[in-house]
């Protein structure tokens, strides 16, 4: 079956206005572009559509013949691709909050501060470390995503703004890219999970919010929630362009399901 | 057992005497209490045909319960902020003015969405039948009214939170799915913001309630003490890689909101609908 081929370039990234600035100014602050802009993002063939019943199995087997020691990682299909990709992002996260901690903001900052951080580690570590053994149960550690390498020194680790901001544009791109996959997950049981996850990534993102602009309707601003009320729902194609910027690991996601409504 | 039976016994308790301190004032809501409770565990049982969650809440389907928690929250927020309960300019105006505005804009996408299906707008009671004075119209005072604002507009969040979540399965494979959970992320960042003006962090820890809140609010949180996901017990059988800072459990429980079953977030919502009969 024929698919589109979607290139994902991260300077042409962005493709919905009210989400233009935030997005640009991710890619800035991310920096380097080498993993994102090499990102090549298809449709997945129809079988990965349905896998009721909590069986998952690992993606289809492109090639018989062991991979070469080089490959690059994909994501692979189905609900395992999207816990993958899930996965990515969680590391992502948790590798950023692990710098702040160790830098003269986070050591400089109010005891309040400092407790929002080290709750939002923990999370990101718990959320890291689970998808890992989640994935590694339902589909092996063969078709799990190995550890990534981060490339954070675009961030200020010293600089309060900084930190608060990429802290922001991490959070929100989180729900997005969570609320943007719910619809390509085939068991209930992983759509539950994701939902239990989001809503603490939205509970952050509102936090971080507060936390740079308190006396102010930011912590659900018009910047980000549109007129009908509504979180962004981002494509995984559009969230790894600009996560990209932040991953010098070199992955793959050609097969991630797609929705399977549409909407 | 009626449900409006019960919530007339809250009216002859003295439950709104005017406290001089904050810490009397929580008092007074936590007294509210066991009663409240004993009411919310029934009421989802409840057989009995002239209840209000009856009339609301059957066949209704997951959208139709999303609108009618919606509808509750819109109107909450709309009475709050005609009230004068809550200080001009302030950081709760305001924010009060924009969730306001998203529970308007969601009444309307879940109207549109479900058409003739829509069921009709009950008749709310946020005073739960005299329990509450949010709105200060019995002469609360402004204080203890600011508070009772601040305490249900939490529990209407999490309670909302959790209450989409728990429809997302069962709105699997239709086109509402998406936008149903792009309402429940943000029905988390009101609940975050809510929490943190209350001087609480913006997300749940074990099934605490939290400083100040009603005892009869517990409903809402029952459940969110879970630590098993997937079927691993992540405070028992997971090995982090990197250090956790403080109480693990306590950040595992953080971690992972918790959905509830429709029943339930009927019980909570039905405290504060009133039948027209």
């Amino acid at each position: 079956m024929k698919k589109p081929l979607v290139k994902v370039d991260v300077v042409n990234a962005s493709s919905q206005d009210s989400k233009k600035n935030s997005r640009r100014k991710f890619i800035k602050l991310g920096g380097l572009g080498i993993a994102g802009s090499s990102f090549l993002l298809y449709g997945c063939s129809d079988d990965d559509l349905f896998n009721p019943g909590g069986e998952v199995g690992g993606p289809d087997p492109v090639d018989p013949v062991d991979p070469p020691v080089d490959a690059v990682f994909d994501l692979g299909s189905g609900d395992v691709g999207i816990l993958n990709y899930a996965f990515a992002l969680e590391q992502l996260e948790a590798a950023f909050y692990t710098q702040v901690r160790a830098g003269a903001y986070y050591s400089g900052a109010p005891a309040e501060e400092q407790a929002l951080f080290d709750d939002l580690y923990n999370h990101e570590v718990i959320h890291r470390d689970f998808f890992k053994a989640a994935i590694t149960a339902a589909a092996g550690e063969e078709n799990t995503l190995p550890d990534l390498e981060f490339d954070v020194s675009s961030i200020d680790f010293d600089d309060r703004t900084s930190v608060l901001e990429t802290a922001m544009l991490l959070e929100d791109t989180g729900v997005g890219a969570y609320n943007g996959a719910g619809d390509r997950i085939a068991d209930a049981t992983y759509l539950t999970l994701a939902g239990k996850i989001v809503s603490v990534e939205a509970r952050h993102a509102s936090a971080i919010r507060s936390l740079i602009n308190p006396d102010s309707t930011d912590f659900a601003g018009d910047d980000i929630i549109d007129e009908n009320g509504l979180d962004p729902a981002t494509d995984p194609a559009d969230v790894l362009a600009a996560a990209g910027g932040f991953i010098t690991t070199e992955f793959t996601a050609d097969n991630l399901p797609e929705p399977m409504t549409g909407s | 057992m009626s449900i409006i039976k019960l919530l007339d016994d809250f009216s002859s308790e003295k439950l709104t005497t005017k406290s001089s301190s904050r810490r009397e004032m929580f008092n007074t809501l936590g007294s509210f209490g066991k009663k409240a409770a004993a009411a919310a565990v029934p009421f989802g049982l409840a057989t009995n045909s002239a209840s209000a969650s009856t009339m609301f809440f059957d066949h209704e389907g997951p959208l139709g319960l999303a609108l009618v928690l919606e509808y509750l929250e819109a109107e909450f927020y709309m009475k709050a902020l005609e009230s004068g309960v809550l200080a001009p300019d302030s950081r709760a105006e305001k924010v009060y003015m924009q969730i306001s505005k998203h529970e308007d804009a969601h009444v309307a996408f879940l109207m549109e969405a479900l058409g003739d299906d829509a069921p009709a707008k009950p008749t709310f009671d946020f005073t739960a039948g005299g329990a509450f004075d949010p709105f200060n119209e019995g002469g609360i005072g402004q204080e203890t009214a600011y508070a009772q604002l601040l305490a249900l507009a939490q529990a209407f969040e999490d309670t909302g939170v959790r209450a989409y979540k728990g429809q997302a399965p069962n709105l699997m494979g239709t086109p509402y799915l998406e936008p149903a959970l792009q309402i429940h992320s943000v029905e988390a960042r009101h609940a975050s913001e809510i929490r943190r003006i209350r001087g609480l962090k913006g997300w749940i820890t074990g099934s605490m309630r939290g400083d100040g809140m009603p005892e009869a609010t517990q409903a809402v949180y029952d459940g969110e003490e879970n630590v098993t996901q997937g079927g691993v017990n992540l405070v028992t059988d997971l090995t982090y890689a990197d250090e956790i800072v403080g109480d693990l459990t306590a950040a595992v429980t953080q971690a992972f909101d918790e959905p509830i079953t429709g029943e339930t977030a009927q019980a909570i919502a039905g405290l504060f609908i009133v039948s027209d009969e």
